[in-house]
């Protein structure tokens, strides 16, 4: 590919006592695609996803993100350079609002004196933004934008998860099992969202065990395999079955998919 | 777009209102229970209104003099201050079992850099705030940084100021009289005007004050709400790029700082300074109050209104029963109740989603 890759990560390492979680990966992200991440369980994509995402510290390895080495010490960081990440257990605090979920660590304030002095939290602002993502999506079965996280269902609560991610992601959005717990009109949503994300120019990483939605949405396919990435292959080129057998080792991967 | 899947084509039809549900066929005790989350200071209220109500049958007229009703609130004001300090502990899932001692840690401070050094008063009781905040601050770093639990570490730290606090008063009281000749400023919450027969104290108006910002910096604050994230859940507060440790240490200055401020309206109340205070039986009563005030031990839940109504339940039922001529253990008895009570529908309440 000729243009140079927005986000990289060369010889990854991660132990967690004696488990080594990743060992040597690679990762490489161009510009305005969909890369899907697919791998068995325990293969080290969550890993893999937080080593970039800034929740761990990789033991090894560098990450450089357009081309300018980066080692976030926390997803605020992350964050803050614009690498927004939904992970699989959500990370929404239960008994707070789903406006406040959406802006927790990036609050609104109120203008003028309530704002600054008193720095009163702008409720309206803040709940009319979470209102009008949440209806970007067609998540239409929230009635009260201001419940409790707590009171949604799993799938209402991943489709927040969701909406907090592509209302402030700004360089990559990473997906972690967004689908896992959705409805079919819901699933069919967040795979729109990222198409729509995609026409925005942001990348998009996605894990995924919906071979269908991979296949259908990714540009690449990264398959991980014992905490390293086995090979990179082109969806186009290749069947779901293909791509099954490369992850669980049941076929050795085609040598050009290897370089890439 | 992308190429839907067959089964998916019908979805272009689907509904694109808000869902609205009618409300009937739901049992009134479930909307009890759905009232209760969204409103946790609801349950404390009633029980508040319900004990004045009984009481005040039960007794007549003397219990719902004015004089009466702001004589309670005079007796719980130093309780409802550290319910405070205790509900913003709770709130993140912790507890703080030494702010009882820091209390009288930072009075006799206090007392001893006014009278005995003859420091200027507001510079004394500007010490006294300090050594309380650094108190609490330790109890933070030990439960942030060094991941202790803070059961343990303010059990450790009670023992600490506490015996601190003895060897370096050598037990000795500040009598009143001292107070009010050298620094009679340190008596200033004690101060009380009239309004008709009801007799209120700064002290009280101290502690309605601080419960009512306290509430305000909770609800209406990003602050406020990273209190309450992290307790409810730790790590999607982390991963939601919360500063948790930094919150954590503000928490336990926070109440460490309050539980000074405590001891300053202690001493208006009080007037003399001790350093062997009824300590143990402010600390249960202030964490006796922040349970019954329905903060949840579990963290994240509850409204520190809840608290101030929590103290005045007790305070309701010990005048009520001195004033029945009750044995006092009916009292003891009766808060243990309230206590259990109070956790039951805690977890009850939990339940809503479930």
């Amino acid at each position: 590919m000729a243009t140079q890759p927005l986000l990289t990560a060369r010889g990854l390492v991660k132990r967690y006592g004696r488990v080594t979680a990743l060992n040597q990966a690679d990762f490489d992200l161009y510009p305005g695609e969909i890369l899907a991440v697919i791998g068995d369980n325990g293969a080290g994509k969550s890993s893999l996803i937080k080593a970039i995402s800034g929740a761990v510290n990789p033991d090894e390895g560098e990450i450089r993100l357009e081309g300018k080495q980066i080692a976030f010490k926390s997803p605020m960081e992350a964050r803050d350079a614009g690498i927004e990440t939904v992970y699989q257990n959500l990370a929404l605090s239960p008994a707070l609002s789903i406006a406040d979920n959406m802006f927790l660590g990036r609050e609104i304030r109120k203008q003028g004196f309530m704002g600054q002095w008193l720095r009163m939290l702008d409720r309206p602002a803040m709940e009319k933004r979470a209102r009008d993502k949440l209806t970007e999506l067609g998540l239409m079965t929230i009635q009260n934008i201001g419940q409790a996280v707590e009171t949604l269902s799993g799938g209402q609560r991943q489709g927040v998860a969701v909406a907090r991610a592509a209302a402030f992601g700004s360089k990559v959005i990473i997906l972690d099992e967004p689908t896992a717990a959705l409805g079919v009109k819901e699933s069919r949503r967040v795979l729109e969202l990222i198409l729509d994300v995609k026409r925005r120019g942001i990348p998009i990483v996605l894990i995924s065990h919906n071979m269908p939605h991979v296949f259908e949405v990714a540009d690449r396919i990264h398959i991980h395999r014992l905490g390293r990435r086995l090979c990179v292959i082109n969806p186009k080129d290749y069947t779901m079955s293909d791509a099954v057998a490369f992850m669980t080792g049941a076929k050795a991967p085609p040598e050009e998919a290897l370089a890439a | 777009m992308a190429q839907a899947q067959e089964f998916e084509k019908v979805l272009s039809d689907s509904d694109t209102n808000v869902a609205a549900f009618e409300d009937h066929g739901v049992s009134v005790l479930k909307r009890i229970q759905h009232f209760l989350h969204s409103t946790p200071a609801a349950v404390p209220l009633i029980v508040l209104i319900l004990s004045i109500a009984i009481f005040g049958i039960a007794i007549g007229g003397r219990f719902f003099s004015s004089y009466t009703l702001t004589l309670i609130l005079q007796q719980i004001a130093i309780v409802g201050i550290l319910g405070a300090a205790q509900t913003l502990v709770i709130l993140t899932a912790g507890i703080d079992l030494s702010i009882g001692v820091i209390m009288v840690f930072s009075a006799v401070v206090m007392g001893n850099c006014a009278v005995t050094y003859g420091l200027p008063t507001p510079i004394a009781v500007a010490i006294g705030l300090g050594v309380g905040t650094l108190c609490g601050l330790l109890n933070g770093a030990l439960v942030a940084y060094m991941k202790l639990p803070p059961f343990i570490v303010t059990l450790g730290t009670w023992n600490i100021v506490m015996a601190t606090n003895f060897i370096y008063s050598a037990n000795q009281t500040i009598r009143d009289a001292d107070v009010a000749a050298q620094a009679p400023l340190l008596h200033l919450f004690g101060v009380n005007f009239k309004v008709g027969t009801a007799v209120l104290t700064l002290g009280v108006i101290a502690m309605v004050v601080l419960v009512l910002v306290l509430w305000y910096v909770l609800n209406h604050t990003a602050w406020g709400r990273h209190v309450y994230a992290v307790g409810d859940d730790p790590e999607a507060a982390k991963l939601s790029g919360i500063q948790t440790k930094k919150v954590l240490m503000a928490v336990y200055a926070l109440a460490g700082l309050i539980a000074a401020f405590a001891a300053w309206v202690s001493i208006g109340r009080n007037g003399s300074i001790s350093p062997s205070a009824a300590v143990t039986d402010y600390n249960l009563q202030a964490i006796t109050a922040t349970v019954i005030g329905g903060i949840s031990l579990f963290g994240g839940r509850g409204s520190i209104l809840g608290t101030l109504f929590g103290a005045m339940i007790v305070g309701v039922v010990s005048m009520g029963l001195n004033m029945l001529g009750a044995d006092p253990q009916w009292k003891v008895l009766l808060t243990g109740m309230l206590i259990i009570g109070a956790v039951g529908i805690d977890q009850w309440i939990r339940k809503v989603s479930g």
